[in-house]
């Protein structure tokens, strides 16, 4: 049986069981009831989405074939840009600015008629890992408010999860499309880099974003990713995947070699374990090998994760100056106090702190033994996985050694929170494709996650491994928001 | 004590591609302020460059042209630093992994002036002042340049202007760059030093920011070294400082001293991919180069016998060399091609500006046309001459200009009657050329040459007029 939502709601289109108007308005007016608890959404789009809606509706009354994602209704994290809609990154700094043209995953799916409701929330500039750090306020975590949707695209997992919107596209620089996704229930896919075109997500650190999809199921993830994994001219990092997922979704995978690095299980949370446990049972039942071994170079990666995701941020946000667009301070002697006014009162605490952090790595005797030594050991790690896949098809992991925080948490110890990374950034490092699905729950009915981590190309074979747990023994739950479909 | 001026040149040259390095964007330049931007080049929030092929094989044939050595891989870097004119607060520029390096230009004096690298960036905008507003003109950011870096080998001011002379005409040959210095297209930096004659140590160096005509470089580098000698005469040291040139007081100032000096931050552009130079390219490049001023020069003078002077003047501009080249096809002479050219031609186009364009309403294969009829003695250099101006003048063609009856040579017997003609309807000037004023001859060649339409030898009726005269 399919757990495809979007394949369901496809079929009720093409039956003319449901309009698109119809099932757009649901959305509409579940967004307008429970965005306000869940703080998902920070820009609903009415218009665009009843336009595009009717467009579809048109099609299907003219009896015109239509694609999978045409008719979907979804959300977009508030750092993908929107032609005429306002990207925001959720800081100050671009309250108020709108973009002048459109992300290329963005120009896919309008160009497909999918449905966008509107932008997520996110932590500002995809710096965070509870949404807290949002110049708008934190999303809410849809199986308990009091705790946090996750981050950095927490608004997206929120939505998700909430049933306020089919499906979303997160962004992950060192886990921001997996942890909320694990915190929140659900399914969220960090492809390979490179696969999906970057030109128009607003950067955080280059080397290591990555667009991709968050979903309720495995086979929406797919799906999905097979329709923005395509080759963009206009982003030179850009290789597109060449072969669609969907199609190997269903694969046997007796004899597949899933590996485990001890490294992933130190220092998680109890009950996290025992969830991964049994995930390991359900894979040893389902005739997979599991296959043991360390990567001792793991422990390097949250140092250099930070220092080179800072780096680059450092300079990726340079151009917010307050002069050509976005917020610009009032009161200021000349351009370079104005600049600095707009830079201190624009940007929050997390972010000013990344950027400080970024400028000393790269700084002129210090270059050497922070950024230099982390690019060096970046290389070690890369090495290091390579290797690790030599003995195995995919790796399994938490994806994060706990739940989702309590609302206030994360943002109170900053540090504590960057060393709950440790799961997540391993694969941004390496450039590697992981994809986060629930695999229980904790004493207080919390999501907990887990992620399966391939080798560079291998979406196929995480997500048919993925799909094969999510059939035999899947722990999605639904929340009590949203759209019930 | 005498001083040794010791100099180094930083020069950005714009390259003349069509297209932006990072955007398809036009490069042309002036244009209404911000018309040639697009969300990349004005670096939008989530925008991506995307390096222009057209600015890496422009700036390989530079580094060819220029002797270095074309590396194998290569990548982009980012220079971080805030300012207005520049829309990302980082320039996309070349670190640690220049595309050419170690490479030399040798002047006339024998001296090779070593080039430690040449590497590709991003031109920044423009800040534009107005009634005590400043406005930002994005037109020029994005714009591809090579930056030419020497070492310090400049030991006087002259050998200075020679180099940015030849570094012009070489990168206008080579099709890479206008290198127009008032639009902007070509600009230097100096470093600059003292030292006492025979000293092998550096003295402290000033820089002069950006200047933009050989003149101003010239000037600028004469009173720097003076002040730095008079510094150092009166006890007093020269600090490291970035100075600004101004032409109207010909003097410098200090823009900023050395504890300013940026952190540029530099690292790798993670949004630029690797660029991997292959061989064999870079000898498909280096075999569409063309020849370069110098060897075409020195080829004028030994094989094709031009004086060197001309040789110079023809090569100075590659439409007119090539205008040359066209001209002499098939001719026996390249030296009347030459003399054409700088004589008759160059008077209608005197300025540097107009000889860099060349656009003249004779075409090569015209004036070859003309010069053939020369060396198929149909007619003389007189009537080749005449006919010249007019087709200059007109546009037409020396077949249209010249009546057939005026081909061909003069019969000599025809010449003969004329020169006796001559001599019998001038007993003045006989009498004149008699009592010893030798020029009196002109006024009866000048008689000769009327009518005969100009088809006469003039040296040849001179002679037989003499033997006229003293036959008598």
């Amino acid at each position: 049986m399919s757990q495809s939502n979007i394949t369901k709601l496809h079929e009720g289109l093409v039956n003319k069981d449901f309009s698109c108007r119809e099932l757009t308005e649901k959305y509409l007016k579940a967004i307008e009831k429970d965005n306000g608890e869940l703080n998902a959404y920070v820009t609903v789009t009415p218009e665009t989405a009843m336009e595009t809606a009717e467009k579809v509706d048109e099609k299907i009354s003219k009896g015109e074939d239509i694609a999978l994602l045409e008719g979907i209704p979804m959300t977009l994290k508030d750092n993908i840009s929107t032609d005429g809609i306002r990207t925001t990154c959720c800081s100050k700094i671009l309250e108020d600015y709108t973009p002048i043209y459109d992300a290329t995953v963005w120009k896919i799916l309008k160009a497909r008629n999918s449905v966008l409701l509107g932008k997520t929330n996110m932590d500002e500039f995809a710096m965070g890992s509870s949404c807290e750090t949002s110049y708008f306020g934190g999303a809410k975590n849809p199986h308990n408010t009091g705790h946090v949707a996750g981050g950095s695209s927490g608004g997206v997992a929120s939505a998700v999860g909430g049933n306020l919107a089919v499906f979303g596209l997160g962004s992950d620089t060192g886990g921001s499309i997996r942890q909320p996704a694990s915190f929140c229930g659900i399914v969220g896919l960090k492809p390979t880099y490179g696969a999906v075109s970057r030109f128009g997500l607003i950067a955080y650190a280059s080397s290591l974003d990555q667009i991709g999809p968050i979903t309720t199921n495995v086979e929406d993830t797919a799906i999905v990713f097979d329709a923005i994994s395509e080759y963009d001219k206009m982003d030179s990092t850009s290789k597109g995947s060449s072969v669609p997922v969907c199609g190997s979704l269903k694969n046997d995978i007796k004899g597949m070699k899933i590996g485990i690095a001890k490294e992933y299980l130190e220092g998680i949370r109890e009950d996290v374990r025992k969830c991964i446990d049994e995930a390991i049972s359900v894979y040893q039942s389902l005739g997979a090998e599991i296959v043991y071994f360390d990567i001792p170079s793991i422990k390097y990666a949250l140092p250099v994760y930070y220092i080179i995701a800072c780096a680059e941020a450092s300079s990726n946000l340079g151009r917010y100056d307050g002069i050509r667009y976005g917020y610009k301070a009032e009161n200021y002697r000349d351009v370079n106090d104005m600049i600095k006014k707009t830079r201190s009162t624009g940007f929050g605490d997390e972010v000013k702190r990344r950027i400080l952090l970024g400028t000393y790595v790269l700084s002129s005797g210090y270059y050497d033994a922070y950024y230099k030594k982390a690019q060096s050991l970046r290389g070690t790690i890369v090495k290091a996985f390579r290797e690790a896949f030599t003995k195995c098809d995919v790796m399994l992991a938490p994806t994060v050694p706990m739940t989702a925080f309590e609302n206030g948490h994360a943002v109170s110890d900053p540090v504590e929170t960057y060393q709950t990374d440790i799961c997540t950034v391993p694969v941004n490092i390496c450039g590697l494709p992981a994809v986060s699905v629930p695999c229980g729950f904790d004493e207080k009915g919390l999501p907990v996650g887990m992620q399966l981590i391939g080798n560079s190309f291998d979406e196929a074979k995480i997500l048919n491994a993925a799909w094969q747990y999510e059939k035999t023994a899947g722990k999605f739950r639904a929340a009590g928001f949203g759209v019930s479909l | 004590m005498k001083y040794e001026l010791v100099a180094g040149f930083e020069t950005h040259v714009e390259l003349a591609t069509n297209t932006k390095i990072f955007c398809s964007c036009t490069t042309q330049f002036g244009g209404e302020p911000n018309t040639h931007c697009c969300p990349i080049c004005i670096g939008l929030p989530g925008t991506l460059p995307k390096l222009n092929k057209r600015v890496v094989e422009y700036a390989i044939r530079a580094g060819l042209a220029t002797n270095c050595h074309i590396a194998e891989i290569s990548k982009m870097d980012r220079k971080n630093y805030c300012y207005p004119d520049l829309p990302k607060a980082y320039q996309i520029s070349q670190y640690d992994k220049p595309l050419c390096e170690h490479g030399y230009i040798q002047l006339s004096n024998g001296r090779k002036i070593r080039i430690l690298r040449i590497h590709i960036e991003e031109d920044a905008g423009k800040l534009v002042h107005r009634r005590g507003d400043t406005l930002v003109d994005y037109n020029r950011g994005g714009v591809p340049l090579i930056e030419i870096v020497t070492e310090p080998d400049f030991r006087s001011v002259d050998e200075a202007k020679e180099y940015v002379e030849k570094l012009q005409l070489i990168m206008r040959y080579i099709g890479v760059s206008d290198c127009k210095m008032q639009e902007g297209s070509m600009r230097c930096d100096v470093n600059i030093s003292v030292r006492p004659e025979g000293s092998e140590k550096l003295g402290t160096r000033t820089e002069i920011k950006n200047m933009n005509s050989i003149s101003f470089i010239a000037k600028a580098m004469e009173y720097e070294y003076n002040r730095q000698v008079d510094l150092i005469e009166s006890g007093e040291k020269v600090i490291q400082e970035t100075l600004r040139y101004d032409d109207v007081s010909n003097t410098t100032s200090s823009m900023r001293g050395k504890e300013d000096a940026n952190d540029y931050r530099y690292f790798r552009d993670p949004d630029l991919v690797t660029i991997n130079v292959p061989r064999e390219r870079v000898e498909e490049i280096r075999a569409q180069l063309p020849e370069l001023p110098e060897a075409k020069k020195n080829r004028y003078v030994e094989e094709l016998g031009i004086p060197e002077k001309d040789a110079a003047l023809l090569t100075k501009y590659i439409r007119i060399a090539g205008f040359f080249e066209e001209t002499i096809k098939g001719t026996k002479n390249p030296k009347t091609a030459a003399n054409f050219i700088i004589g008759q031609i160059f008077r209608s186009v005197e300025t540097e500006a107009e000889k860099e364009a060349f656009d003249i309403k004779v075409s090569a294969e015209a004036l070859n046309e003309l010069i053939r009829l020369i060396d198929e003695g149909k007619i003389r250099m007189n009537l080749a001459k005449s006919t010249l101006d007019k087709m200059l003048e007109t546009g037409k063609r020396a077949s249209e200009l010249i009546d057939e009856k005026d081909m061909g040579g003069l019969d000599e017997s025809v010449l003969d009657d004329l020169c006796r003609q001559a001599v019998e309807g001038n007993p003045k000037a006989v009498a004149d050329y008699l009592a010893g004023k030798e020029k009196a001859v002109k006024a009866m060649v000048g008689f000769v040459m009327k009518n005969s339409r100009g088809k006469a030898d003039a040296a040849l009726a001179e002679q037989k007029i003499i033997g006229i005269i003293k036959g008598q």
